[in-house]
């Protein structure tokens, strides 16, 4: 039968002992680079659009039009937003820009996300750039350790995530009032609010955390009928998550452009009635 | 001789499919110490492909259902040649086997108040098979394998070994079962164990053991056009030849209907019978359903006669008969082979089946009942089963004969010590066995064969002995002779010329010519095979593992045709052109092969004619008097009182 | 259509090998596996290659095909080019025996860490009652086939051998999701899947997912789940405490 299945201790990757010496690293004819190139490209450039966007903390608000990067404005020296989230918990204190305080839970949830997980352990660290290509390092701990062990808070994310969602979706629903706050309005910038926020629920509902708090946990469906078909839409959902993911990240950098262009006067808002 | 590995058990299993595991686990359990030698790795074996489910008389479905619904189903699909008693504890026990697996974790589809769903298969009345989509036999394996890991865990919390006692041998073939002298058997000899070599090494390895249970399913790679594996070259019933046990009925080839035939390199793979049993029918290229032409006398009215009918079945089975496609399976191959033969086959050489609107949640349902039919057509022949049809012809299939055995107890009447159960046994289907009936075959007989190989290992206790090493000595040179000749011939082509031999003139149809011709061939085939010669060492060498089980085919398949061209009737897998009907006074022979000499240089079986064991009386009340007449001889019938 | 194919197998053990180059014969309709067994044929009798049902049921023919984990019997000829040269090679994450055999032994020895199915005391066989929305997710799991493929193509095993002891690898981590959410299990695995089966150190970069030839949804429906299942026990005070009032498994 077998013999033992381990190499020295220490000794790694496809050419460990007793492993078929083949000296080519990976033997992939096909281009499993291109997979995580696209992931590095899309998130870098995300990442910076957001950055600018999120520390220059001017033209964020458009009469009815209030940018999802600074919904709830949580420091007080927002501008007035009349009827849209102005909570400003923490006070004048907070000198930068009141974005970063409310950016910090979609960029956790995101961050936390098994999706985006994936996605960065993939393009970002190579662990693995596509499978069956060998990683570039010599140890690998995995979730292990601090700080990835971190990923298992996502679930609190999740909620938070989830109270965001709510407020986003109450910006849509200003959204319809002109900027007299006359109800019955709608521009172009309602429709972008309001896909943006359709995105961000499928997105928010779609994931594992949701997934497992809704029925996932439970042991038996049977005893728990709703609970069951709550699971079943989250789940059908959650096949996609990784559509959402990227749908939503569209989403928000789009929502926040439109409101920038019309808040910085660049473009003009149509309107629809 | 070398040294070789010697390991010593109180049972040894040959084969870790569903009857080889049970029996392991019932020596265990009972606390022997048991190994398991399989040719592949564990929880491979032949098993995981069975597809359909197993037949057992739970009653979920129709409380109706009982064991003597399904002993008379068993009869009747057999036609009345399976030895009854093995039939009969068949039906009373394969319930009892079923929830077991299920105490050990299997999960099979469930009925809406929470017991195992049975489904219908074609020869049984009710819907009895259980069944997991349409991959039963990997969860009945991977079962079986989780039971004997949960032994072994015992064990390792008991004893600090896991494989203290009970140790599977994996990718180790067997090749000659060892025996000492014994007065008191029938073949004058009792088992001592077995010989093998590992197939990674090719190292030989001696396993000393009192009793052997033979557990290594069946022979489909005789035959060219087959749903078998590699591993059915019939290496069970040719070991337990040579140690002096008889095989039985070994006429009684099983072709399957329902193969694939394109694209070639899958044709024989299996379409599973669910396909039918959920609504698929049959059509010729004319787009007839031809079953309807098809009923032979003894099942008509059993069966619908319009396809009106027939359709009603599937959602009312008190008020409507089964429609045809759900005959016993040596009825639909016989009548697909004749639509073939009169031109109105589909371009490959089939007939078309089809599931395309035949279920009523539409394609949703053809994925969810039959998944791996639906993966396998896509995968394999680029057909979309939800859109278009399959086409399919007759694929050997399963073997009904094999080694002898007493019902009770599995245990080969030739050999002490030695057992067999699951295909690789003979007696329990007859002449035709029931799709489903096979698994709970190897779990009946399965552990009813290590209850008493215990036993007997147990009672043999200091009495037993080790093989003399003349016998390693000579297993160890046949098994090296492949090295040795000159002028080498290549197994490969031998192994092709065979299947060709016995597809062409041994397969569905059988004439007498043909066989004689057969039994020629297999004469220079086994000429060319003791020629077999082999490149290369020992370590994995594929090219000489073939050229050892060459021995084993030859031998099999040589039964098959001497037997065949013997009996002069038709009946269940076994089609004579020359003999068409059946004939009662048939049905009472039973064909028996044993080796002439299994030291010859030249391997040749003997055939010999024993008589049926009448049926108990209690059993015979089961059928009415009318049915009898059919299969039965008068002098045999119940008196008219009684 | 009939063709000569250009294939390169690997042949050699655990002494050292090399790619060898093959012209073969391909006709319509074939796999790899055809095409294996040709070659054992005509060319290299003793080419060594594991497999038993050729219909992708039993999981043996587990192999790399141009450097990607797969089912020989289930690579159609067909998605290569005619003149593109196949590459087959052993898989890389266990030892080799020899030619396009490996030693999969470290699979039963994981197998054989994970507790088996343990039953409510009491209960006898024939009297078991599930549901069957109840069964179906550990039913998807129990389609396995038990191919290894996705232990082979798993990184953190396959490109860090030191961790083989800490991990049971994506299969056996399923393994335990299907008794957690076995309806009538009543062992707790949830802990140990993470302390002593190295759940912690799948990362879901879901090589396994992409490699299953029974396509289940090994990351999505069992791993994920599971690393739910472990973050309510060890990560989330919240859950914990939420528990520790209701007392753990009244409801369900
Ligand atoms: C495609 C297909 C579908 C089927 N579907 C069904 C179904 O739905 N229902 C049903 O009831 N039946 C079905 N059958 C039939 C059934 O699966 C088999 O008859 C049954 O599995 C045989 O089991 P077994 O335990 O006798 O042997 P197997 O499972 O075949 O096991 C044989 C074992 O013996 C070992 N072995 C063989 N030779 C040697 C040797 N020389 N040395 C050491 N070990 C050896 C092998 O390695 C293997 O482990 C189907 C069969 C096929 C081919
Ligand atoms: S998802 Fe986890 S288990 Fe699967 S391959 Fe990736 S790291 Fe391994
Ligand atoms: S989970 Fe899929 S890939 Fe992994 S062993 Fe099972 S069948 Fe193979
Ligand atoms: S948001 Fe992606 S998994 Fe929770
Ligand atoms: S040979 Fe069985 S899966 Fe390929």
């Amino acid at each position: 039968m077998a013999t033992g299945t381990t190499g020295p201790a220490g000794s790694t990757g496809t050419n460990a002992p007793g492993r078929a010496h083949i000296r080519a690293r990976h033997l992939r004819t096909d281009r499993w680079w291109l997979s995580p190139a696209v992931t590095v490209t899309i998130l870098s450039a995300f990442i910076v659009y957001s950055t600018w966007r999120a520390f220059a903390n001017d033209d964020y608000f458009a009469e009815p039009y209030v940018s999802p990067f600074y919904s709830p404005c949580l420091a007080s020296e927002c501008d007035s937003m009349p009827m849209s989230a102005n909570a400003p918990l923490f006070g004048d204190w907070w000198g930068l820009s009141p974005a970063l305080l409310i950016l910090i839970f979609p960029l956790g949830f995101r961050l936390t996300c098994y999706y985006y997980r994936k996605a960065y352990y993939r393009g970002f660290w190579a662990s693995p750039s596509a499978c069956a290509v060998p990683e570039p390092r010599g140890s690998y701990s995995g979730e292990t350790r601090f700080p990835l062990i971190l990923q298992n808070i996502h679930r609190y994310f999740f909620w938070f995530a989830a109270v965001v969602a709510v407020i986003l979706t109450w910006d849509v629903l200003i959204a319809f009032r002109d900027e007299h706050g006359a109800w019955g309005h709608m521009g172009l910038g309602t429709l972008v609010l309001l896909a943006n926020v359709l995105l961000i629920w499928a997105y928010t509902l779609s994931c594992h955390s949701c997934r497992h708090i809704v029925g996932g946990k439970l042991k038996h469906f049977s005893k728990h009928p709703v609970r069951y078909r709550l699971w079943g839409f989250v789940s059908r959902l959650n096949g996609r998550h990784m559509e959402l993911a990227w749908a939503s990240l569209f989403g928000v950098a789009l929502a926040d452009l439109y409101v920038y262009l019309v808040a910085s006067g660049a473009f003009d808002d149509p309107r629809f009635f | 001789m070398s040294e070789v590995e010697r390991h010593s058990y109180d049972v040894v299993v040959i084969g870790a499919g569903g009857a080889g595991l049970r029996a392991a686990i019932e020596a265990r359990t009972r606390g022997l110490r048991t190994a398991v030698v399989c040719k592949s790795l564990f929880g491979k074996a032949h098993t995981v492909m069975a597809e359909g489910g197993i037949a057992a008389s739970m009653g979920n479905v129709n409380s109706q259902d009982g064991w003597k619904v399904h002993f008379r189903d068993t009869m009747r699909g057999g036609k009345f040649l399976n030895h009854w008693r093995m039939a009969e504890l068949h039906a009373k026990e394969a319930p009892d086997r079923v929830w077991e697996l299920e105490s050990w974790g299997a999960l099979f589809d469930r009925t809406a108040d929470g017991r195992i769903s049975q489904r219908n298969f074609g020869g049984h009345e009710y819907p009895r098979l259980a069944h997991v989509g349409d991959r039963t036999g990997l969860e009945l394996i991977r079962t079986l394998q989780q039971r004997i890991v949960a032994l072994q865990q015992e064990d390792e919390r008991e004893f600090g070994d896991p494989e203290a006692r009970l140790k599977v041998f994996q990718e180790c073939t067997v090749t000659r079962l060892l025996t000492v002298p014994d007065a008191g058997s029938e073949a004058g000899n009792r088992i001592a164990g077995a010989f093998g070599y590992w197939r990674e090494s090719g190292r030989f390895t001696v396993f000393d053991a009192p009793a052997v249970v033979l557990a290594t399913g069946g022979i489909g790679k005789g035959f060219k056009v087959t749903s078998n594996s590699w591993e059915y070259t019939g290496d069970g019933q040719a070991l337990a030849l040579l140690a002096g046990a008889p095989l039985i009925n070994m006429e009684f080839v099983q072709f399957h209907p329902t193969g694939m035939v394109w694209p070639p390199s899958v044709k024989g793979i299996l379409v599973t019978e669910s396909v039918r049993g959920d609504g698929g029918v049959l059509l010729n290229s004319e787009g007839k359903r031809f079953m309807f032409r098809y009923i032979p006398d003894v099942f008509k009215e059993k069966y619908a006669q319009t396809p009106a009918e027939g359709d009603r079945w599937y959602t009312d089975q008190e008020n409507n008969r089964r429609p045809p496609e759900l005959l016993p399976r040596d009825e639909v191959a016989r009548a697909i082979n004749s639509e073939v033969k009169a031109g109105r086959g589909s371009p490959h050489g089939g007939v078309f089946l089809t599931v395309v609107g035949r279920m009523a949640g539409g394609t949703e349902e053809i994925r969810r009942k039959l998944p791996s039919m639906y993966h396998q057509f896509k995968e394999l022949a680029d057909v979309d089963i939800t859109a278009e049809a399959m086409e399919v012809g007759p694929t050997c299939h399963y073997v009904m004969g094999g080694i002898a055995v007493d019902p009770d107890t599995a245990a080969t009447p030739g050999v002490l010590g030695l057992y067999a159960a699951g295909e690789v046994a003979g007696g329990m289907h007859g002449s035709n066995r029931l799709g489903g009936n096979s698994l709970s075959d190897l779990l009946v007989f399965g552990r009813r064969a290590g209850e008493h190989a215990a036993r007997y290992a147990e009672e043999i206790g200091e009495a037993r002995r080790e093989a003399a090493q003349e016998q390693l000595d000579a297993a160890e040179a046949e098994a090296l002779a492949p090295f040795a000749v000159e002028s080498a011939e290549n197994p490969y082509t031998v192994h092709q010329e065979l299947q060709q031999t016995m597809n062409d003139l041994v397969g569905i149809i059988r004439r007498e010519g043909e066989m004689t011709e057969a039994l020629t061939r297999l004469d220079e085939l086994k000429a060319r095979a003791a020629k077999a010669g082999v490149e290369g060492h020992r370590q994995y060498n594929p090219g000489w593992h073939l050229a050892l089980d060459l021995r084993n085919m030859l031998l099999v398949c040589e039964c098959v045709a001497r037997s065949a061209l013997e009996r002069q009737e038709s009946r269940g897998g076994h089609t004579r052109d020359d003999f068409p009907a059946m004939s009662a006074e048939w049905r009472r022979v039973v064909l028996a092969c044993s080796i002439v000499d299994p030291d010859a240089e030249t391997l040749s079986v003997r055939l010999t004619r024993g008589e049926a064991v009448p049926m108990r009386a209690d059993l015979l009340e089961l059928f009415e008097r009318d049915e009898l007449t059919k299969y039965l001889t008068d002098a045999e019938l119940p008196g008219k009182d009684g | 259509m009939t063709y000569k194919a250009d294939f390169r197998i690997w042949r050699g053990d655990t002494d050292g090998g090399e790619l060898r180059d093959f012209k073969v014969e391909v006709n319509e309709g074939e796999v790899v596996l055809d095409i294996i067994h040709r070659l054992q044929a005509t060319q290299a009798p003793d080419l060594a290659v594991r497999w038993n049902c050729k219909a992708g049921k039993c999981g043996s023919c587990s192999a790399e095909i141009n450097g990607r984990p797969r089912l020989l019997c289930m690579t159609r000829m067909s998605t290569f080019a005619p003149d593109e040269v196949v590459t087959v090679t052993p898989m890389r994450t266990f030892p080799v025996i020899r030619d396009l055999v490996t030693d999969v032994s470290f699979n039963y020895a994981k197998a054989r860490q994970v507790p088996s199915f343990t039953p409510p005391e009491g209960l006898k066989p024939g009297e078991y009652r599930m549901q069957q929305v109840d069964v179906e997710r550990s039913q998807e799991f129990r389609k396995c086939i038990e191919c290894f493929l996705c232990q082979n193509t798993c990184h953190v095993i396959r490109d860090f051998e030191d961790n083989k002891a800490a991990f049971s690898g994506p299969r056996f981590l399923m393994r335990i999701a299907e008794l957690d959410m076995h309806p009538l299990d009543v062992a707790d695995r949830q802990k140990a899947a993470q302390e002593e089966h190295g759940l912690g150190l799948c990362n879901i970069t879901k090589c396994c997912t992409d490699v299953c030839p029974e396509h289940i949804h090994i990351t999505d429906n069992a791993l994920i789940p599971m690393k739910e299942r472990v973050a309510d026990r060890k990560y989330d005070p919240l859950v914990w405490l939420g528990n520790k009032i209701r007392r753990r498994g009244s409801g369900d």
